[in-house]
């Protein structure tokens, strides 16, 4: 949280990042991850046993579920879902296991601020725990543009509620192509262009603190 | 022969059409399909279009209801988008509660109408902390042939801008409204947001306006909501990678469709009134 409020300066640093991998037993793979304050909790189940009405013949069903911290999910979660279905789908060697499913499940802890991109990056990272084959990995960074028109890279929650626009972006680790985009908010095509490049710089990072958590986990066993 | 090679190998079926930079429904490939407009066709409700895209046809009817606020928000009415893909649409729905696809789109218009700000939700305010309109409206689609959000955004729009809401008195004596359905305004529309969908066939090809088999075919999708020239929301959700500048192709294509469908939805307007 300290580097959200020294930031000020130089305004596209990410908020701390901290990840704790294979901490639940029964799952073949779960991370939690906090970027600042915000923080979600994932699990994978994979390849595993699939529904008869899901099978596919030449790749694997990846399925998401998201759990909010209180209440019943509604159609914004659905969505949610969706966007972290879709995402994981493309970076997965899905042919590599057909008429299988890989589960996902996300459990919001605490949003405070880009809770999309810091569920894909716990999801990325519970995928590499689980050691499921993958083309490549993903980051997703979010950012917003607040009433000067000011881009913040990873707001926190009050931040983006005071700003006009926010964005999220996921780039695969391959070619920093864009996976993912899901945008809020008026704003210029040069703006979107402005908060794209951030992002993607922003994203190294993320693939960084990737390589970083690999290693601690390896080093230990 | 065509017919059989479709049935038996629909990708290299595309493709081939595709190398030629033409689709087998003869659209070049950044071509819409052509669309109609029918304005103000259900009677009964407050405000209604019927948008047909190429063989897409989606209904929506806007009805008002009178309810109380939230007390937090005392002058602030509702607006509840509800998108209906029913077994009578295509083979791909069932019969039975709202399914996946159709949550998610009744999440993408709620979406449209918050993040484009078009209806200042305060002119929908009758009695300051006891009375607000609600507008329900219902999108119903009749014939599913692909990019469904498209049509449903621009049915909606379509059917806001023909709404026109009755006058309530507000009796202060006797603590009770009355309405006067003799006496209508018109709903104020701030602004018009349009809607584009892109597919992505193999993995690199952008098709504008997909229909059901593209749709099926593709590797990814990109919609991008503008309005006049900002853009409201752009929704990739996974799919291909794409590279910054066939985004930036997508949003300046997008922004020519904002334009023709504004001029569209004018001028059904304009031969609506006369």
């Amino acid at each position: 949280m300290k580097m959200s409020e020294q930031k000020s300066g130089s305004q596209n640093v990410l908020r701390l990042m901290v990840c704790e991998m294979a901490h639940l037993s029964r799952p073949d793979g779960s991370a939690t991850t906090f970027q600042g304050d915000t923080c979600v909790m994932t699990s994978v189940y994979g390849p595993t046993e699939v529904r008869m009405a899901k099978e596919q013949i030449d790749r694997t069903t990846v399925e998401v579920v998201y759990k909010p911290k209180s209440g019943l999910p509604s159609c914004a979660e659905k969505s949610l879902e969706n966007i972290i279905c879709n995402t994981c789908e493309n970076i997965l060697l899905g042919n590599a296991h057909p008429r299988s499913a890989i589960n996902i499940t996300v459990q919001e802890v605490q949003d405070s601020g880009s809770f999309t991109a810091c569920c894909i990056n716990c999801c990325c990272l519970a995928l590499l725990d689980a050691g499921i084959g993958m083309k490549c990995t993903m980051a997703a960074v979010n950012c917003c543009i607040d009433n000067e028109e000011n881009i913040i890279v990873d707001p926190t929650r009050k931040e983006e509620e005071q700003s006009q626009a926010v964005l999220t972006f996921a780039f695969d680790s391959k070619d920093k192509n864009i996976i993912t985009v899901i945008t809020k908010g008026k704003y210029s095509q040069q703006q979107f262009q402005k908060c794209l490049v951030l992002c993607r710089d922003a994203s190294d990072s993320v693939f960084k603190f990737y390589r970083e958590t690999m290693e601690k986990k390896l080093s230990k066993t | 022969m065509a017919a059989d090679v479709k049935t038996a190998q629909p990708l290299q079926y595309y493709r081939k059409f595709i190398e030629k930079d033409v689709r087998p429904d003869e659209r070049t490939l950044e071509e819409f399909r052509p669309t109609v407009l029918n304005i103000g066709c259900v009677t009964t409700a407050e405000g209604s279009a019927l948008v047909k895209l190429g063989n897409t046809t989606v209904m929506c009817g806007i009805k008002a209801e009178i309810a109380s606020p939230k007390t937090e928000e005392p002058k602030k009415g509702y607006i509840v988008p509800n998108v209906e893909l029913g077994p009578l649409c295509s083979i791909l729905f069932r019969p039975g509660p709202p399914g996946d696809q159709a949550q998610r789109l009744s999440q993408f218009t709620n979406d449209v109408i918050t993040h484009s700000c078009c209806i200042n939700k305060e002119d929908l305010c009758i009695v300051p902390g006891k009375y607000v309109w609600v507008l329900y409206c219902d999108m119903v689609c009749l014939n599913y042939d692909g990019n469904i959000s498209d049509a449903c955004v621009l049915a909606l729009l379509a059917a806001l801008k023909n709404t026109s809401l009755p006058k309530v008195v507000w009796d202060e004596d006797t603590e009770t409204i009355e309405t006067d359905h003799n006496t209508t305004t018109q709903l104020n529309i701030i602004c018009e947001p349009v809607s584009s969908t892109f597919s992505i066939f193999d993995n690199e090809v952008l098709l504008v306006d997909p229909t059901v088999e593209e749709e099926s075919l593709s590797t990814g999708e990109v919609t991008i909501v503008t309005i006049d020239d900002k853009i409201c929301m752009i929704r990739k959700p996974g799919g291909s990678p794409l590279t910054p500048q066939q985004l930036d192709l997508c949003i300046n294509r997008s922004f020519i469709r904002s334009q023709e469908v504004i001029r569209l939805i004018q001028e059904t307007l304009n031969s609506v009134d006369r």
